[in-house]
């Protein structure tokens, strides 16, 4: 799983390729939480690339509700036909007609199992909605079918691998987490995370790579609302290369500071504590500099 | 971590030896035979420290366990602790109850079979300074076990066999005091020379530790009992007295939390409102037949905050604590002023919103608030007064007041009645004391005479408590269960 999750440029690591086996294999859903950009939708998608599977993705808002998760009825369609078929027919078969699957406009959960190639399902953000919501997931979860009251139950074709991110802002309901594995993921040490800027921005020299792993490293140990994620470090990897900067310097971070940090008093923190380090010439003494 | 050779507990346990010369009485009884009790067993244990381990979630953990080789421990564990450990603070007690109860495990199977190992005994063919200095060497950057095998032969030249005092923590320190390890300090200077980084070196104290409990459990043929966590272990550091940057992430986490509150305990409404306008609207999708009702947001309670803050020397170390909860709720409250007060109150609303960094909120509270007068100690009555003749004409019943102090006025005038117009004047009033309840009205607390004035009191020093406390302010429940008035 490992393997296949490197071949598709994700790198897994211990936990997350285990994790993701086991729910291949059960037929699970894995809730995975973890820091903000720490790549969890990514491992969603670099599962269903490395398992060769669609992905469906149902992004979760405050205020999301069944008919934009699960299905919905083609009100204007099923008014049409009611018009067109208006004389003559009776209640009973209008009724028959209009409560049919032509009528169904199906939402991402319904898409997911009604679909007969089996897919990826990720479930993004489900701490943004309310509990009742998750509630709603359970049946899907666990079951994988969907009651439609006026047709009845929708059975998954095929077991769909689904994969629920939060980012731990609120408490999930027990019910929910009883039915997922669970993932934790966290930023990855100096190593991997140089590995995974490796695999992105290959072009990148082994030093600069790991003087910006390092910058990163402290970064995030400064007391910021937004420490940077692991998609900045590669941005930033992907734009030293493209100024040509052989090496990170005090002007060269200060110039390209704005891709890792994002907010104005943060920029101030860094620039003041970074900044200073660099010029020192304190964090050059690992690479050649 | 990792205990020696074997990982999985053994499948054919025999019936206990007759424990022989033990202090702890013997081995406890061992359970049925086979790998599935054991799995059990830990279940039990993992429910006895407060983590809910369903029957499903067993269920899981052994279909789990079918679809792995289960003789490599980092998998076993893995596969164990997604299935069993569903929070990040589970997976914490988790680690450790698995680490605890692998460990005796093994350690009983081998008193059961008569397992010893060969130690290594003599003292004096070694050079003490070269083993001080490999030591250390493994310390900073030795693999795991590395340091294990560095810590069973520094017990071997320090450990005195046979004659340690007993206590295994006492060993611990007095070998490393002999092995001359100290932790790095902490802050920007060059690295020490000698020192070794703070979590290697915890990390090595474990492994003696471990190593002295594996050698008296061979001495004693008997196991000690098994201890419950304790309740620092457990804890992710969120304590006033962890620094300050865990403190900062749990409220950060807190305010997030405080965010997303109101939306899911309202659920449906059911006196919700239609907004004619947008239902309008969308009837003109079905032919001008309003089919579906549309309705109205409801808005959030937007509650106009008001926080006093004590910031005397009784309170010093619940007041960093309470400053940071002020630096945190400052970014999500957009209606807060807050003050601080020893002596007399200061507004210091202007200070949280422009400074960003927290050492530069508490320099500048520290300096310039003018908040101590000639003594230094508390004055609530003045506080009160003082207070009152600041913002009177602005609290109204939307604002709520909260003051985070301890009540103790150094025998001044408390002012019971200031208060009460307070209270009296704005929506509620909460107030927050970081003294354990049991202090409260002894010596100078006179909590209690503002108590009746109060919508909640709360003993708050950690960020647990401090939780219940936001749960009552955002959406009004739990507040009667919490406060429990004394």
């Amino acid at each position: 799983m490992r393997d296949g999750l490197e071949a598709v440029g994700y790198l897994a690591g211990e936990s997350a390729a285990l994790v993701s086996f086991l729910a291949a294999r059960l037929g699970k859903p894995v809730l995975v939480e973890g820091p903000a950009g720490v790549g969890k939708t990514e491992l969603a998608k670099a599962l269903s690339r490395a398992t060769e599977r669609k992905l469906i993705r149902l992004q979760c808002y405050e205020g999301l509700d069944e008919a934009k998760a699960l299905y919905e009825w083609n009100y204007r369609k099923q008014l049409l036909r009611i018009q067109a078929e208006a004389a003559g027919a009776g209640w009973e078969a209008v009724q028959e007609d209009i409560f049919g699957p032509e009528f169904l406009l199906s939402r991402p959960l319904l898409q997911a199992i009604e679909d007969s190639d089996p897919v990826v399902l990720l479930i993004d953000e489900i701490d943004k909605t309310d509990q009742e919501f998750e509630a709603m997931l359970l049946e899907v979860l666990s079951d994988f079918q969907i009651s439609i009251p006026e047709l009845g139950v929708v059975e998954a074709q095929s077991r769909p691998l689904v994969l629920l991110t939060s980012n731990n802002t609120r408490e999930l309901t027990e019910a929910l987490k009883r039915r997922c594995l669970y993932l934790w993921l966290d930023y990855p040490d100096v190593e991997r995370e140089l590995e995974i800027v490796r695999l992105h921005a290959p072009e990148l020299s082994e030093t600069v790579a790991r003087k910006l792993v390092e910058v990163i490293h402290m970064v995030r140990g400064l007391d910021l609302k937004k420490p940077p994620s692991i998609a900045e470090s590669i941005d930033w990897a992907r734009a030293l290369l493209m100024l040509g900067a052989d090496d990170i310097d005090a002007s060269v971070f200060e110039r390209t500071m704005s891709i890792i940090v994002k907010h104005r008093t943060d920029l101030d923190v860094v620039a003041e504590r970074v900044g200073v380090k660099l010029s020192d010439g304190v964090l050059g003494k690992l690479g050649t500099g | 971590m990792a205990s020696s050779g074997s990982s999985a507990p053994g499948n054919g346990a025999r019936r206990p030896r007759a424990a022989g010369r033990a202090i702890y009485g013997g081995l406890p009884e061992s359970g049925p035979p086979g790998f599935a009790p054991r799995l059990l067993e830990l279940a039990d244990e993992l429910r006895r420290e407060g983590l809910a381990v369903g029957t499903s979630e067993l269920l899981d953990a052994f279909h789990a366990l079918e679809e792995l080789s289960w003789t490599d421990q980092e998998d076993f564990r893995e596969a164990l602790a997604a299935t069993l450990a569903k929070s990040q603070e589970d997976r914490r007690v988790f680690e450790l109850v698995f680490d605890r109860f692998f460990f005796r495990a093994v350690e009983r199977e081998a008193v059961e079979r008569g397992l010893t190992e060969e130690r290594y005994g003599g003292g004096d063919r070694l050079d003490l300074e070269d083993l001080r200095e490999r030591i250390r060497e493994a310390v900073r950057r030795g693999s795991d076990g590395e340091m294990r095998d560095m810590a069973r032969l520094a017990i071997a030249a320090f450990g005195r066999q046979g004659e340690g005092s007993g206590v295994i923590g006492v060993d611990v320190q007095r070998i490393r005091r002999a092995l001359e390890l100290k932790g790095e300090a902490g802050g920007r200077e060059l690295p020490d020379p000698d020192g070794v980084p703070q979590d290697r070196l915890r990390e090595f104290e474990r492994h003696l530790r471990r190593e002295l409990e594996r050698a008296l459990i061979e001495r004693t043929q008997s196991l000690p009992p098994a201890k419950p966590l304790r309740e620092l272990d457990r804890a992710l550091p969120s304590g006033p007295l962890q620094d300050l940057a865990a403190v900062h992430r749990v409220v950060a986490q807190l305010k997030r939390r405080l965010a997303t509150r109101g939306h899911e305990q309202g659920g449906r409404r059911r006196s919700a409102i239609v907004d004619i306008r947008r239902t309008m609207r969308a009837s003109l999708e079905t032919g001008g037949v309003p089919m579906r009702l549309r309705y109205r947001h409801r808005r959030p309670r937007r509650p106009e905050l008001y926080v006093l803050c004590d910031v005397s020397t009784s309170v010093t170390s619940a007041s960093v604590f309470f400053l940071s909860v002020l630096h945190a709720l400052h970014d999500s409250f957009r209606k807060l002023r807050s003050f601080v007060f020893v002596e007399r109150i200061s507004e210091v609303t202007d200070v949280f919103e422009r400074e960003r960094s927290f050492a530069a909120i508490s320099h500048a509270i520290a300096t310039d608030a003018g908040v101590a007068d000639v003594s230094g100690y508390t004055d609530y009555g003045r506080v009160w007064l003082e207070f009152l003749g600041q913002v009177v004409d602005d609290l109204d019943p939307r604002s709520t007041v909260i003051v985070l102090g301890d009540a103790r006025t150094n025998g001044r005038e408390p002012h019971a009645d200031a208060f009460a117009r307070i209270s009296e004047r704005a929506g509620r009033t909460f107030w927050l004391n970081p003294e354990p309840r049991l202090y409260w009205n002894y010596g100078d607390s006179v909590i209690q005479a503002y108590e009746p004035y109060c919508d909640g009191v709360f003993e708050c020093w950690t960020t647990k408590q401090l939780e219940v406390f936001v749960n009552a302010l955002a959406g009004g429940r739990g507040i009667a269960p919490a406060a429990g008035r004394a």
